[in-house]
């Protein structure tokens, strides 16, 4: 196949490979402890960060005004995981403070990017994902923040298994929780600023969340349902981006949409298996 | 009683829980008002009280789940540090509330062998997690989600999670609540046979029921406060205790649970 040896297709599957697998690992954790949607949150917050730093790079008569969009980008979201995670560890309500910075988010990057002499169609690219623009730089950042996010969800799976699991015991046994929360908040800011450039901020938690849920139907252990997320988050990103290649449709919502799909059809068949063994 | 008390003296053995004066604070209002409990080799000590009166609380700041703001805790023979729960079994209540994602008995389990500085599994991972489900007769579950297992089952997954870091010290928050009869006098034996080898257990009890043979003393708590240590109560007598506030109907006559245990009435 010609296109597999265009530059702009190697890249595009390179980071929708990358990501795909990265992004179910900490989906997985953040399941675990019930905050499927802290990626949500933390991706508003990285838009009003992609502002900051359009901003900054405008101010600083930079000829490339996004050149500090990604590290705005990073830095806003690690801020915002780790506010989230004190709040949440002070028995604050984490569900009030999510909503508060998912609106704040939104609200402060559309008014950071006004003053910045931006629009708010420079934002559509981060909030709809802008796979098509990848460039070498780029995928050798993801690659290298991939790589991170797999080595440590993965070296560290059973203290951080531990913690997600039961916070109260794992206190007990001497393991430092309040790190290990901070090493899940910081790996979740990664991961959404990471994947914010393959589907955007606004379905950026999909491609976190939507692997392990559809794992769930068909494993019942933790570490397999982990593996089996990064597998299916890897398919679905190479699937998305494949179909656009020859189909003119926006890669980011079409890889949520088939997770969303997959998840419908694996919730239909496993039940139907369910049914069919009760009467036997 | 100071410190040195417990130490100089006749050269006896530090016991192997000592906790002073605990105080501890939620949201600002004071819950326990300086409790002390001790607990030594091969003792089986019961904390016992009604709803509300801080068994849970004393408990967590125990273990470390929870801040306490005076009073000193010892384990050991040294003041607890994160390094000294490496010997600590921790049972809390079980919540019916798991993760939301599944994990099979084995893998909950294994998570007992981390703590201090040990933040992957060691290489006798496999071995170590079948024996702590073989203590307490659940190994055919190794491989079974937790969320799905009867309440009794659940329990005993707990307990070997806790075996499984071959405690010098266990500590059990309600055990007994919600499991059934059979779960019930496996974890008595279970308890039986760890008292044999000299750990020193601390269980918060609503009841005694299958427990009574193993307690060497009661703790009572009530408000917050200590307010009986000593024999424990009679069996099926902690039904008189003040704040004892449950309406299920149980067995009065006690038969059947003795008739398990074979146990003579004790009338």
């Amino acid at each position: 196949m010609s296109l597999l040896t265009d530059p702009l297709v190697q890249r595009m599957l390179l980071v929708g490979l990358l990501v795909g697998m990265a992004a179910p690992i900490v989906g997985t954790y953040l399941v675990q402890r019930r905050m499927a949607l802290l990626g949500d949150g933390i991706g508003h917050v990285a838009l009003a960060g992609v502002a900051a730093g359009w901003l900054a790079g405008s101010a600083a008569g930079l000829a490339q005004r996004d050149a500090l969009a990604v590290p705005g980008a990073v830095i806003f979201a690690i801020v915002g995981a780790v506010i989230i995670e004190r709040m949440r560890s002070r028995g604050e309500a984490a569900d009030v403070v999510m909503a508060i910075l998912f609106y704040g988010g939104i609200a402060a990057g559309v008014l950071l990017i006004g003053m910045a002499g931006g629009s708010n169609a420079n934002l559509l690219g981060y909030l709809f994902g802008s796979i098509s623009t990848v460039t070498w730089a780029d995928v050798w950042i993801t690659a290298g923040l991939a790589m991170a996010i797999v080595a440590i969800g993965l070296g560290f799976k059973a203290a951080l298994f531990a913690v997600t699991h039961d916070q109260e015991f794992a206190r007990s046994t001497g393991l430092p929780v309040e790190v290990l929360n901070l090493v899940v908040a910081i790996l979740a800011a990664v991961t959404i600023t990471v994947a914010m450039r393959v589907v955007g901020v606004l379905l950026v938690s999909a491609l976190m969340i939507l692997p392990v849920a559809i794992a769930q139907h068909l494993t019942r252990s933790f570490t397999r349902t982990m593996y089996l997320a990064m597998a299916i988050g890897a398919a679905l990103t190479l699937a998305g981006v494949s179909i656009t290649l020859t189909q003119n449709l926006q890669p980011g919502a079409l890889i949520v949409v088939l997770g969303v799909l997959a998840y419908v059809a694996t919730t239909a068949v496993t039940s139907l298996l369910r049914r069919g063994k009760v009467p036997s | 009683m100071t410190a040195t008390d417990s130490q100089g003296v006749a050269g006896l053995a530090a016991p192997t829980l000592s906790a002073k004066d605990i105080r501890v604070s939620l949201q600002g209002t004071e819950i326990l008002h300086g409790v002390s409990l001790d607990a030594s080799p091969g003792e089986v000590v019961a904390l016992m009280g009604g709803n509300g009166s801080g068994k849970s609380t004393f408990v967590r700041a125990v273990v470390g789940a929870i801040p306490h703001h005076e009073g000193s805790i010892s384990m050991f023979g040294s003041p607890a540090t994160p390094d000294s729960r490496k010997h600590l079994g921790y049972v809390p209540q079980r919540v019916s509330a798991a993760g939301g994602v599944s994990a099979t008995a084995q893998e909950v389990v294994a998570s007992g062998l981390l703590g201090y500085r040990v933040l992957r599994a060691p290489r006798d991972t496999p071995e170590r997690v079948r024996a702590a489900l073989r203590a307490v007769s659940v190994e055919d579950l190794a491989k079974h989600d937790v969320s799905r297992l009867s309440g009794g089952q659940q329990q005993r997954v707990l307990i070997a999670r806790a075996l499984v870091r071959d405690p010098q010290l266990l500590i059990l928050d309600e055990p007994m609540a919600g499991v059934d009869l059979q779960s019930q006098v496996a974890l008595a034996h279970a308890l039986g046979h760890l008292k044999e080898q000299g750990v020193a257990i601390v269980i918060v009890v609503h009841e005694l029921g299958a427990l009574t043979r193993l307690i060497d003393r009661a703790v009572v708590l009530e408000h917050g406060c200590v307010t009986h240590v000593g024999e424990p109560p009679h069996d099926l007598g902690v039904h008189a205790l003040p704040g004892h506030d449950h309406e299920h109907p149980h067995d009065d006559e006690g038969t059947g649970l003795r008739n398990a245990l074979g146990l003579e009435d004790p009338r």
